[in-house]
C-alpha cells in the first residue's frame, strides 16, 4: 500500500496540511515564549540554577503574593459564578435577551483600566457615590472603596462577573427546558427541579466557567495596581512580577514569578477538573428527540 | 396498584389563544376514569395545546378543567398530579433507569423501600428488568419510551397524557409499543389521553377518538363510529377517505350521486338532496368491477402484497385512488364501482 494510502486511512490527507498556519502560529506565540521563560527562569544573575525559585519561596514579600492572589481570585470567582447562575437562569426565560446581553458585554469591550478610571473618580472620597452617602446621611464619613482590597474586588467583580454570566447562560441554555416540565409534572416544586435536575446538569459546565473565570481573577494586574494598595493587600503576583522585570532589570526572576504564576493556576484547574470526573459529564439533553 | 379515587375528567370550554390565534377553541370533553382517549388532528390542530393545557405546562386563556369536583386548571403542573410521557420521553440524563422512574415519588418523599418496591413493580410492568442500573442514553429509543411510561404510571396519576410518544420509533417498535400501551393502559385502569397525528394509532388504540381541526372539536366517536362514518369531509379525508370529490346528489328510488357520466348508489351521512354535495370513499372500497360506472385509465399502480393501490384518471380528468386485486399496468382503461354504503354523501 502507498504511504498516501496508508496516511489517509489514518485520516491524514492533503487537506490535513490547512492546520499548519495555526500550528506555526501556537508555536511561534505560545510555545516558543513559555519554553524561552522556563529555560531563562533556571538562568539566574547569581547563584546556581534553582537560585530564583529558592529566592521567591524565601522571601515573604515575594511568596505571600500567592496567598494574596488567590485571596483575591478565589472570592471574586466564587462569588461571580454564585451570582450568574440564578441570573442565568431568569434571563434564560426572557424572549429577547440581546438589550441584556449587550449590557452586560460593555465591561468587557471597555476594559479593566477604563472601569478602574470610572471607579476611582465614582467612589473615590469626593466622588458622587460617597457624596451621595454623606448627603444623605448614610454614613458619617466617606466610605473606602479604592486603594484598597476591596476596591480591586469591586472591579473584578465588575469586569469579570459579564463575562462569567455570559459562559454559564451558554450553559444554561443548553439544557433541554423538556427536563424542567417533566419533573414539574412529576411533583417537584421549583427548588427541587433546580436542586435535582438543574444543578446536576450544569456542573461540568459550572466548573468549567470557574476555571476560566478564576485563571482571569488570578492574572489581575491594571486594576490592582490602579484601585488597590500595591504595597500591601493587593501585591499581587503580577505586580511582583513586573516589578522584578521593570524595576529591577531582573528579567530571569521575572519568569520565574510566571513559572510559579502559571503553576499555581494549573494546578487550581487540575483540581477542578479532576473533580468533574467525579459527576455526571453526558449531553443534558433528554433521550434521542 | 390502586389509583387514586376519581370518576371523571371534565373539559369545560377549554380555550387558550396565543395573541390573536384561537389554537383552541372551547373543548368540552368528559372522560370517565379508564377511558383511552385519543386527540386526532392534523399537525397544527391543537392537539399538543390541548395537552399541553391539560398538563398545566401552559395556561388556559379560559374555560376550565375538572376532575370530579376539584378544578384543576388553577393548579400549577407539579399540584395536579398526572402523569405525563413527553415526545422527546424527557428522561433526566444523569439519573439511572431506576432513579428516572423512582423521580415521582422521591418527590412525594416516600419511604425508602416503597420507593424500592414501588420502582421494581413498574420496571416489571414495562418490562424492562435487566437496564434498571444504566442511564438513558445507553439504552435503546424503544427502552427510553418503557422508562418514560413508567416514570408517568408509577405515581399512579388519575391522568396520563401522552403526547405522540411513538414518533420517534421505527415501524416494527412502533406497532410493539402500540399493544405495550393498551395493555399497560388496562392493567393500570387510570385515564390516558392520547395525542397522535396517525389514524391507525388512534384507531386500534383508543376508546374513543377526538378529531381535532384548526383548535375546534369536529367529531368525537368510538374507531368504529369514526372509521365508518365520519361527521364532515374533513374528518372522512383524515380517516383515510382519499377520493373526496365534488358531486351532485339526487334521490331516484334510492340516493344516487354523479361523477362525470357514471351515476353511483351512495350513503347519505348529513346532505340535502336533490342539489350539489360532497362525496367520500376510501381507496379500499373502490375497486374495478364488473357493471362498473366510473370509466378511468391507470396512472400508476403500486404492488402491496396481497393486492394493488393505484391512481387512474377519469375521462373528466377527476383522479381517483383505487385498490384492484388483480395486477393493474399503467395506460390500462378500469371499470371502477363501489358499494352504496361505503360511498358516502355530505353537504357541499
Amino acid at each position: 500500500m502507498s504511504l498516501r494510502a496508508s496516511l489517509a486511512r489514518q485520516g491524514l490527507d492533503g487537506v490535513t496540511l490547512l492546520v499548519l498556519p495555526a500550528a506555526l502560529f501556537i508555536v511561534a506565540l505560545f510555545i516558543y515564549p513559555f519554553l524561552y521563560g522556563l529555560v531563562l527562569s533556571f538562568e539566574p544573575k547569581v547563584g546556581g540554577w534553582l537560585a530564583n525559585y529558592a529566592k521567591f519561596f524565601s522571601e515573604p514579600f515575594l511568596y505571600t503574593t500567592i496567598s494574596k492572589t488567590l485571596l483575591i481570585a478565589i472570592p471574586v470567582t466564587v462569588l461571580n459564578v454564585a451570582l450568574s447562575v440564578p441570573v442565568a437562569l431568569r434571563v434564560r426565560l426572557i424572549a429577547k435577551p440581546k438589550l441584556l446581553t449587550t449590557i452586560l458585554v460593555i465591561p468587557i469591550t471597555l476594559g479593566t483600566v477604563l472601569v478602574a478610571e470610572g471607579m476611582l473618580n465614582y467612589m473615590g472620597p469626593r466622588g458622587w457615590f460617597n457624596r451621595a452617602l454623606l448627603e444623605f446621611g448614610l454614613s458619617s464619613s466617606p466610605i473606602r472603596l479604592i486603594h484598597n482590597y476591596w476596591g480591586v474586588f469591586l472591579s473584578l467583580v465588575i469586569t469579570g462577573f459579564p463575562f462569567t454570566f455570559l459562559l454559564t447562560l451558554s450553559y444554561v441554555t443548553g439544557v433541554d427546558p423538556g427536563l424542567e416540565q417533566a419533573g414539574a409534572m412529576l411533583g417537584a416544586r421549583s427548588w427541587d427541579r433546580f436542586r435535582t435536575i438543574l444543578l446536576p446538569l450544569l456542573v461540568p459546565g459550572i466548573l468549567i466557567t470557574f476555571c476560566l473565570s478564576f485563571v482571569q481573577a488570578f492574572s489581575v494586574f491594571p486594576s490592582a495596581l490602579l484601585l488597590g494598595e500595591p504595597a500591601g493587600s493587593t501585591r499581587v503576583i503580577s505586580i511582583a512580577a513586573y516589578t522584578a522585570a521593570f524595576e529591577e532589570y531582573d528579567a530571569s526572576m521575572a519568569s520565574a514569578i510566571a513559572m510559579i504564576m502559571a503553576a499555581v493556576q494549573v494546578a487550581i484547574v487540575v483540581a477542578l477538573l479532576a473533580a468533574q470526573s467525579l459527576v455526571y459529564r453526558g449531553p443534558a439533553g433528554g433521550g434521542k428527540g | 396498584m390502586a389509583l387514586k379515587d376519581f370518576r371523571e375528567l371534565r373539559l369545560d370550554s377549554m380555550s387558550r389563544e396565543f395573541g390573536s390565534l384561537n389554537a383552541l377553541k372551547g373543548i368540552t370533553l368528559t372522560v370517565a376514569r379508564g377511558e383511552f382517549i385519543a386527540l386526532l388532528g392534523p399537525s397544527g390542530c391543537g392537539k399538543s395545546t390541548a395537552l399541553n393545557c391539560l398538563a398545566g405546562l401552559m395556561p388556559l386563556s379560559s374555560g376550565s378543567i375538572w376532575l370530579d369536583d376539584k378544578r384543576v386548571d388553577t393548579l400549577g403542573p407539579e399540584e395536579r398530579g398526572f402523569g405525563m410521557v413527553f415526545q422527546n420521553y424527557a428522561l433526566f440524563p444523569h439519573m439511572n433507569v431506576a432513579k428516572n422512574i423512582g423521580f415521582g415519588l422521591r418527590m412525594q418523599r416516600r419511604p425508602k423501600d416503597e420507593i424500592d418496591r414501588r420502582v421494581a413493580e413498574a420496571i416489571r410492568l414495562v418490562r424492562l428488568g435487566a437496564q434498571s442500573e444504566k442511564l438513558p442514553g445507553q439504552i435503546s429509543g424503544g427502552q427510553q419510551q418503557r422508562v418514560a411510561i413508567a416514570r408517568a404510571i408509577v405515581v399512579e396519576p388519575p391522568l396520563v397524557l401522552m403526547d405522540e410518544p411513538l414518533s420517534n420509533l421505527d415501524a416494527k417498535l412502533r406497532l410493539e409499543m402500540r399493544a405495550e400501551i393498551r395493555r399497560i393502559h388496562s392493567s393500570l385502569g387510570c385515564a390516558t389521553i392520547y395525542v397522535t397525528h396517525d389514524q391507525d394509532e388512534a384507531l386500534s388504540l383508543a376508546d374513543r377518538i377526538v378529531v381535532l381541526r384548526d383548535g375546534e372539536m369536529r367529531q368525537v366517536g368510538t374507531p368504529a363510529e369514526l372509521y365508518s362514518r365520519p361527521a364532515d369531509p374533513n374528518v372522512a379525508e383524515f380517516m383515510g377517505f382519499r377520493n373526496v370529490l365534488p358531486t351532485t346528489a339526487s334521490f331516484e328510488g334510492g340516493l344516487s350521486v354523479t361523477l362525470g357520466p357514471a351515476v353511483l348508489a351512495a350513503t347519505a351521512v348529513d346532505v340535502t338532496v336533490p342539489g350539489p354535495a360532497v362525496l367520500a370513499i376510501r381507496p379500499e372500497d373502490l375497486t374495478p368491477r364488473p357493471g362498473g360506472s366510473i370509466r378511468a385509465v391507470v396512472q400508476m399502480a403500486e404492488y402491496r402484497g396481497r393486492d394493488f393501490y393505484g391512481l387512474a384518471v377519469t375521462d373528466a380528468g377527476t383522479e381517483l385512488y383505487f385498490r384492484a386485486e388483480a395486477r393493474v399496468t399503467p395506460g390500462e382503461t378500469l371499470f371502477l364501482g363501489a358499494d352504496a354504503p361505503r360511498v358516502l354523501v355530505y353537504k357541499s
